[in-house]
């Protein structure tokens, strides 16, 4: 049974109790307890079940590789599942509930797949839901899922906030650990900006607990003064609790901070996404403890060696009063000392090796611990909690030779350098046969923007395990990044660690060698995914011989841990299993996330109110208040229509349509794009822009204009003003202004950077605003200020003055075939002058419509809208346009496309009306049919619709669309697909224009 | 006639700095390229800055002039002010080719004021705003464009009118109590 030491704790405060539940039980922990030393020190050694066989699990390490303890974490709003026990700061009232049970963790009916293993190998999956196949849909998976699968998503929104912030250094250090600040101490003395990352909210990493002596400090002294230099240098940025989660090109990094994970609730943001560029990059992340493959090395009490003597020093938790270290090297002897220090029993070290002479086993044989070498853990003994431990030779098959009872198992089988920032960007490894770990290659280095090296590893992370080795090897590479920085190193020399004489390691992958199936079989190797070594020797039977195909055929490595415990084991069993060296069978690919990053995190601030920018018109505000229907015009917001008490969205249409087509209607048009083009050649350059020809168009004029993209298909469409001698004010859709602004900049910036034009979006600078129906002209002579007569300002031209005191360009351009003038107002008088038009409107019957008023009003017309009758297939002939086409200018932009055979083909889909014989509304998008079928076995088409609307002014259903030779076929009845399938509607093609085809009403 | 109007009506918010939206201000959009003649004495008589060198921004007597890209300037003026600028500007460049336009009505301009302002643009552009200086800065805020510069005790932002809603809520809540850097 694990628990609270009566003295020591180098991270707790025992005078500040901490309450927090697990499973709903209370328990007590200290302030500087992680959730995983407090549950040990409540004696709590089963944590969880797990994945796939829900064996019972416990706390295996200290730290962010821990495969099993996951929690759900919180509750409701603050619920956060699959949450590590290890790196989970306790605070008071902290809940945690275990994962993967039912009905409880103490009794879990899955647990009756542990029995069924021998039926659920690697590949079962895939092997046993084949068939039937429509069973996996509807019986297999969903049984799986239920049984499977890890925590549960959160139900409520997630109550904190989050939130991003930039940051910008020459060096970035991953890792605060000594090797950290070594380099930091070495990068910050060249005054260059230095930022340091440290996952925990501790500096100094694992030196303090393992003992080491540096420049003839404690570890905790040293740290405690490098900090303090550190402090003092104003180009060095210091920040805890930030995981540096993934390194990607050019030395951008993002990094992960918690920043109110163990204060809930006090109103700060709770995680802050960082998003670096770095100069360079130091990755002095350590290097983490790998367990050894025995049977049981699942049972709670079975613990990495490094996490046990963490939970004994740092927070003085015994994981048991009763232990066996067994280890393949000198490191795990520093386990055994430390609970011997702390008063615990060390009942013995097994180690795999013969000879064993090193410094430390030689302090733990003169402190009386028996050392057994040659020998191995065959069994571990016990179902929820370690009862012994049955010993062997290591090179045996399995026979046990004696059983040690113990409460508690320490396992090392060496360090693996935690190389993943590495090799987020294509660093590669080496494989050093010595210390039997794959270490960073510095000949092969992950390359940024000038083709040099841009992550340097340092300590641990680099291979260098020892504390002396760590501190120089950092202040190299330091020095060796600020030398790609252009920098010399500063004279800053690495400190000195006293030097522990510590013999070689012995590889041993699998636990003993000659291990036989029914052990094989309980040898975990990923504990999250439930993988074992008769998993991954199965594979290699059956033929995997890839890394990567055997990773995603067992589903090793692939869990949340993403086999920081499981890769290189798994890998050495897969090696072994081919008959093929380590190196030659090789990694799989390590990616970011380091650990995962909360979701929130990435979303940043972009949540609520200010998920996405919402564009508003100066007017937002009272269509708001008038209960207006918005719709999204790409990022625009506008009225769809604005319905009164008790009206449908339909009816209001219809009544907006009906009172502008019969009295006045008032149209937020702000949103239409306004480029002003100015110079000598703009003329020119508008005719190579538009269609037609834009150059002659004489000044007070307006023009509609057609433009495309080189292919020849239309791309967007407006009303051209000549404002003066050499200025054109170009209108554009309202989707449209940002892109053709840019198209605009694009030819004049690439390709006719010699002509002499200048372009402005003056989009935003002006509310607009149409006035339209056989009232309008009235409502602008009460407001007074100009002349607004037919004579004063003809169809298709304008004019600049006042308007009830406002400054204004009135417009005579109709998209609605009504009488109607565009005005132009300063945006900031916007509102104000839209809200003088429905005051002096009132008697003349203003009300205001929408844009599904304003598609209506257009296609009784036969006006064509660009994105409904285009989709960038379209060109202007397609649409009955040819008369904006210019047949005289040499070129614009199109024209060559326009002339390809399929283009200029006489035989195109092309634009007409459409009546349906019972006057319904034909489906939008509904096809006419042709006879026969395609290649496909679908239906042939000779047309579409385009746009279909109920006309409140005909009091029928009207459509327009494209048919093959349409405007030849007047007259003749077509059919239409359904949605069904079924039979569809049957419609007369009649021309576009159903309203007025003479122009007369626009033109009074 | 109304008075103008800024986007927001002039909103503000306090968190651990203040951020208010001011205005409305004059803008004028130049676009011509710097060798043109006449042109640094045009912006020198209509706003009385100098004109800038690349990627900075020059004030005097509460107008400035900032470079917005190799061949524009954006002058920054009193909001009543812009008629006559404007008409300077045409005076100073009349027959050299150029583009003048009042923008005022199409930008907002915010205000953030307090010790740690540089914090709240920290959290929402890319810019590395330990080098911003004496720039006018043209970035991003969040997923917007957006351009600001230093001066008295804060920044000044300038964003497009359409989106001032968007912005002021980026910053009130990259300003929100507990959340400095």
């Amino acid at each position: 049974m694990s628990a609270r030491l009566g003295t020591g704790g180098r991270l707790i405060d025992r005078a500040a109790g901490v309450e927090f539940t697990f499973n709903g039980k209370r328990m007590r922990g200290c302030r500087g307890d992680t959730l995983a030393s407090a549950l040990l020190a409540n004696g709590q050694t089963l944590v969880g079940r797990s994945f796939k066989y829900h064996r019972p699990r416990g706390i295996m390490a200290s730290g962010p590789e821990e495969p099993n303890a996951l929690v759900g974490l919180g509750e409701g709003a603050r619920f956060e599942p699959n949450q590590r026990v290890t790196t989970t700061e306790l605070f008071d009232g902290l809940t945690s509930t275990s994962q993967n049970h039912w009905p409880s963790l103490e009794f879990d009916i899955g647990a009756v797949n542990d029995k069924l293993y021998r039926f659920l190998p690697a590949g079962f999956y895939y092997k046993t839901f084949i068939h039937p196949r429509p069973a996996w849909k509807h019986l297999f998976e969903p049984i799986i899922r239920r049984s499977a699968g890890l925590g549960k998503a959160p139900t409520e929104p997630d109550a904190d906030r989050y939130e991003y912030t930039y940051g910008h250094c020459d060096v970035l250090i991953a890792g605060g650990g000594i090797a950290g600040l070594q380099a930091a101490l070495v990068a910050g003395a060249s005054g260059l900006r230095v930022l340091v990352l440290e996952q925990t909210p501790h500096w100094g990493g694992r030196a303090p607990v393992d003992g080491d002596v540096i420049d003839g400090k404690s570890a905790d002294d040293w740290v405690k003064s490098a900090l303090q230099a550190l402090d003092g240098m104003k180009n060095v940025t210091l920040r805890a609790r930030t995981m540096v989660s993934g390194v990607y090109d050019h030395g951008y990094v993002l990094a992960e901070e918690r920043i109110a994970d163990h204060t809930p609730g006090d109103g700060r943001p709770r995680k802050r996404l960082w998003r670096i560029r770095a100069g360079r990059i130091v990755s002095a992340t350590g290097a983490l403890e790998r367990p050894l493959s025995f049977a049981g090395n699942d049972i709670p009490g079975v613990m990495l060696a490094s996490a046990m003597r963490d939970y004994v020093v740092n927070f003085a938790v015994s994981p048991g009063d009763r232990t066996v270290v067994v280890t393949n090297n000198d490191d795990a002897y520093r386990t055994a000392i430390a609970l011997k220090e702390a008063g615990l029993v060390v009942a013995a070290v097994i180690d795999a090796r013969a000879q064993v002479t090193g410094e430390l086993p030689e302090r733990v044989r003169a402190m009386g611990i028996r050392v057994e070498t040659g020998r191995g853990v065959v069994k571990v003994k016990g179902k929820k909690f370690v009862t012994g431990v049955a010993i062997g030779l290591v090179t045996g098959e399995g026979a046990a030779l004696e059983e040690i009872a113990c409460d508690a198992v320490a396992m090392s089988g060496g360090w693996s350098p935690v190389v993943h920032l590495w090799s987020h960007c294509g660093g590669k490894l080496d494989w050093d046969r010595k210390a039997a770990m794959f270490r960073p290659d510095r000949n092969r280095p992950p390359l940024t923007l000038d083709g040099t090296a841009m992550v340097y590893p340092a300590g641990a992370a680099n291979g260098a395990l020892a504390a002396a080795d760590a501190l120089s090897d950092a202040a190299e590479a330091a020095g060796a990044a600020l030398a790609a920085l252009g920098r010399e190193a500063p004279s800053v020399a690495a400190a000195q660690a006293d030097s522990v004489a510590e013999g070689d390691l012995l590889p041993v992958w699998i636990m003993p060698e000659g291990a036989g199936p029914a052990l094989k079989s309980k040898m975990w190797l990923d504990w999250q995914n439930d993988v074992k070594v008769s998993d991954v020797q199965l594979a290699a039977r059956e033929g995997y011989v890839s890394v990567e195909h055997t990773k995603r055929y067992t589903t090793l490595g692939m869990a949340t841990d993403q086999g920081k415990l499981s890769n290189i084991n798994g890998l050495a069993v897969l090696s072994g299993a081919l008959g093929a060296d380590i190196p030659a069978v090789g990694t799989t690919t390590f990616r970011p996330p380091y650990t995962p990053v909360t979701i929130g995190a990435l979303a940043g601030e972009a949540r609520g109110d200010i998920f996405q920018p919402l564009r508003r018109t100066p007017m937002h505000d009272w269509h708001l208040s008038q209960g207006a229907y918005m719709e999204p015009v790409g990022l625009w917001q506008r009225p769809y229509c604005y319905p009164r008490a008790g009206e449908t969205h339909e009816q209001a249409v219809n009544r907006e349509v009906t009172n502008t087509r019969e009295r006045l209607g008032i149209l937020d048009a702000s949103t239409l794009g306004k480029i002003l083009v100015k110079g000598p050649d703009a003329g020119k350059f508008l005719d190579m822009l538009y269609t037609n020809v834009m150059s002659s168009l004489p000044i007070g004029k307006c023009r509609y204009g057609l433009m495309c993209n080189e292919q020849g298909f239309l791309s967007d469409d407006g009303v051209v003003v000549r404002l003066t001698e050499d200025s054109w004010l170009c209108h554009t859709t309202s989707g449209g202004a940002d892109r053709i602004h840019g198209w605009m900049e694009d030819w004049l910036q690439c390709e006719w950077w010699d002509w002499q034009v200048y372009t402005a979006n003056l989009t935003e600078q002006y509310a607009q605003v149409a006035v339209v129906g056989p009232n309008a002209r009235k409502l602008l002579e009460k407001m007074g200020g100009m002349d607004v007569s037919k004579e004063a300002i003809p169809f298709m031209t304008f004019a600049e003055g006042t308007l009830g005191g406002f400054p204004v360009r009135v417009h005579r351009i109709s998209f609605s075939g009504e009488l109607s003038y565009e005005i132009a107002v300063p945006a900031s008088h916007g509102a104000a002058f839209w809200e003088l038009c429905h005051r002096l409107g009132a008697d003349l019957g203003a009300m205001p419509y929408g844009t599904e008023g304003l598609h209506v009003l257009r296609a009784e017309k036969g006006f064509i809208m660009i994105g409904d009758e285009t989709d960038g297939t379209v060109i202007p002939q397609d649409l009955n346009l040819d008369w904006a086409v210019s047949k005289k200018k040499e070129d614009f932009l199109g024209k060559r496309g326009q002339q390809r055979s399929f283009l200029a083909s006489n035989d195109r889909w092309k634009l007409v009306g459409f009546e349906a014989l019972d006057g319904s509304v034909i489906p939008d998008g509904a096809y006419v049919t042709a006879p026969g079928s395609n290649e496909y076995g679908f239906r042939n088409a000779q047309g579409r619709i385009t746009s279909t609307y109920y006309s409140p002014t005909l009091k029928r259903g009207i459509a327009m669309g494209l048919l093959k030779n349409g405007p030849a076929r007047m007259g003749e009845v077509v059919e239409f697909t359904s949605a069904s399938g079924g039979a569809g509607v049957s419609a007369k093609v009649v021309s576009p224009v159903f309203y007025d085809p003479e122009g007369e009403k626009q033109n009074v | 006639m109304s008075d103008p109007v800024a986007a927001l009506n002039g909103a503000q918010s306090e968190g651990f700095v203040r951020v208010r939206e001011i205005g409305p201000v004059g803008m004028i959009t130049l676009r011509a390229k710097p060798g043109t003649p006449g042109l640094a004495e045009a912006v020198k008589a209509a706003s009385g800055c100098d004109l800038p060198q690349p990627r900075r921004i020059t004030h005097q007597g509460g107008m400035s002039c900032g470079w917005m890209s190799p061949d524009e300037y954006l002058l920054i003026l009193p909001y009543h002010g812009v008629a006559a600028a404007m008409a300077a500007l045409e005076g100073g460049l009349a027959g050299t080719h150029h583009l003048a336009a009042d923008v005022s009505d199409a930008r907002a301009v915010f205000r953030i004021e307090g010790e740690k302002a540089d914090q709240v643009l920290r959290k929402l552009s890319p810019a590395d705003m330990d080098t911003v200086g004496e720039e006018l800065r043209r970035s991003r805020l969040g997923q917007v464009a957006a351009a600001f510069w230093a001066g008295e005790g804060g920044y000044t932002v300038v964003c497009f009118r359409s989106v001032a809603g968007y912005v002021m809520g980026l910053l009130t809540h990259s300003a929100l109590p507990g959340s400095e850097i």
